[in-house]
């Protein structure tokens, strides 16, 4: 009886939301809803849209979001490489209300009750859930190193890991350093999101510097032992395109920056300057799931079911995406959490109609990456649920990487990108 | 004797207890059918449809048996591809079976 009433409040909201063409109001939040999703990336947009597709429009959903617009974060390589502009990897999220139902929310949540089940936004109201869908994505823990939350903050060093006004700020720096310049980037120990992104942007970087600035350089700075993904590939393509304008240094775990001379110092290793600097420090879960207590793991990753995503620490929210425990070999990737989000929402939508939870969902990841502007290597990958080992393994046998870079893949990922986005968003 | 009426009820009444299990089996299958298939839409699109102008194509209303032999000739080796050779060695017959299924029922 509680669900049919639940049905019949989610039709009408529903239907509301559409009437009103003022969705994206902070003040048309209702009171109540039965899906509220925090988090509009790959992993957060995907869930909300699911969760209305797979119960057939029945169930109401409130997605809250800061950000006005989608900027992808992969692809955003490209546009340091300066093959591809802002514009093109930005996405408005309007369709997911128009034609989808979606109740989109415009704020910040500040917190969240998991005992009262309720969500409080920094501008708007408290809005209730029967489930929460948390998609919060990785936040960059800048006091790992020493001076960079002070440099980072200035605009000087820069992360633009998340893409956005970063990338663009990234961009000018590297077109405002003069050739024979170096540009350094740091890669931290795994696991941090989207392992083969600092070889793509090392790659792209290079690929500038070869057509604009030939006499400058790319290096890499890396906390890990080898290149984290795909390493065979990259040093292959380095080696017969890049020779001499990228050099690779595995070992080198960053303890501090100085801002002023834009240096970077190490653990072990003699310090070193560069005129433009892209340092990543170490990553975790997004805020909101450290602040309420679902990063259970090392206090920086959220533990979850991984059957339906649900956290270990509070019923009725389900974590996806980069914020998670990945399982074994499993990417934190803008593709990864899209499948997440697919196996979450039919979890949500199961429970919420009294059905059997899927016993043995299915993940897929594909990572593309531009070594040049047109030429591609992928790494693909497939993860099936494991009932006895609650978990989810990849398949024997299957996946596998590109045998070379090729144009053919390069058409293929922009492609990709296109249709993922449109499988995210519209 | 009862009343007429009074036993259709309780007749239909039953049928629905009875059914109602089979009902929410048939309901959670579909639904799981429809996730797994959902794991074919990043690079194929929501229910199989592409973006226009893709170079992925669409599968949504391909016919099932061309779909299943597509399937296992990429992961049997005999359809050269750049990816999907390595996502079908994933997936079981039954799954390949199912999800083509799922898109020959959707329209193209």
């Amino acid at each position: 009886m509680q669900r049919r009433t639940l049905l019949q409040t989610g039709l009408a909201l529903g239907s509301l939301s559409a009437l009103s063409g003022c969705a994206t109001l902070t003040s048309q939040a209702p009171a109540k809803a039965q899906v509220v999703v925090i988090g509009g990336g790959y992993g957060g947009a995907t869930a909300a849209k699911y969760v209305r597709m797979l119960s057939n429009y029945k169930i109401s959903v409130v997605l809250v979001e800061p950000n006005n617009t989608f900027i992808s974060c992969p692809m955003s390589n490209l546009v340091l490489g300066g093959s591809k502009t802002m514009a093109q990897i930005t996405t408005p999220y309007g369709a997911l209300s128009s034609k989808h139902g979606v109740t989109l929310v415009h704020d910040l949540v500040t917190s969240i009750d998991a005992a009262k089940k309720t969500i409080t936004l920094k501008k708007g109201p408290t809005i209730g859930y029967d489930k929460l869908i948390l998609s919060p994505g990785v936040d960059m823990n800048f006091d790992s190193i020493e001076g960079l939350q002070a440099a980072n903050a200035s605009g000087q060093i820069l992360q633009a890991w998340k893409a956005g006004a970063e990338t663009t700020a990234l961009r000018k720096q590297l077109e405002a350093m003069p050739d024979s310049g170096v540009f350094a980037i740091t890669v931290p120990e795994a696991p941090y999101k989207c392992p083969p992104g600092p070889y793509e942007r090392a790659s792209q970087v290079a690929h500038y510097f070869k057509q604009a600035k030939p006499k400058s350089k790319v290096l890499i700075l890396d906390a890990n032992p080898d290149i984290t993904s795909k390493p065979a590939l990259f040093k292959k393509f380095w080696s017969d395109n890049y020779k001499d304008i990228i050099e690779f240094r595995a070992n080198h775990k960053v303890t501090a920056v100085d801002a002023k001379t834009n240096t970077l110092k190490f653990d072990v290793q003699e310090s070193l300057r560069a005129d433009v600097l892209n340092v990543l420090p170490a990553m975790r879960a997004g805020s909101i799931a450290m602040q309420t207590g679902l990063a259970t793991v090392n206090n920086r990753w959220c533990g979850i079911n991984y059957q339906t995503f649900e956290s270990l620490a509070a019923k009725d929210i389900h974590v996806l995406g980069d914020a998670t425990l990945a399982a074994p070999a499993m990417p934190k990737s803008g593709h990864m959490a899209n499948s997440h989000g697919k196996v979450a929402a039919a979890a949500v939508v199961a429970q919420l109609s009294d059905l059997a939870v899927n016993p043995s969902p299915l993940l897929t990841n594909t990572c593309y990456s531009y070594v040049s502007d047109k030429l591609v290597i992928h790494v693909a990958s497939v993860h099936q649920y494991n009932a006895q080992e609650k978990t989810f393994k990849t398949v024997p046998g299957s996946g596998g990487l590109s045998t070379e870079a090729n144009a053919l893949e390069g058409t293929y990922a922009w492609n990709w990108a296109q249709n993922i986005w449109a499988d995210t968003l519209l | 004797m009862p009343h007429p009426k009074f036993t259709q009820t309780v007749a239909s009444a039953l049928l629905l207890m009875s059914a109602w299990p089979v009902l929410a089996q048939d309901a959670a299958a579909a639904l799981h059918q429809r996730a797994d298939a959902a794991t074919c839409a990043n690079c194929h699109g929501s229910e199989g449809r592409t973006v226009p102008g893709s170079s992925v194509p669409s599968i949504a209303g391909l016919p099932r048996d061309y779909m299943v032999a597509q399937m296992k000739a990429f992961k049997d080796g005999s359809r050269p591809a750049t990816v999907m050779h390595q996502l079908t060695k994933g997936l079981t017959d039954q799954q390949i079976e199912s999800m083509a299924d799922y898109f020959a029922a959707l329209k193209r």
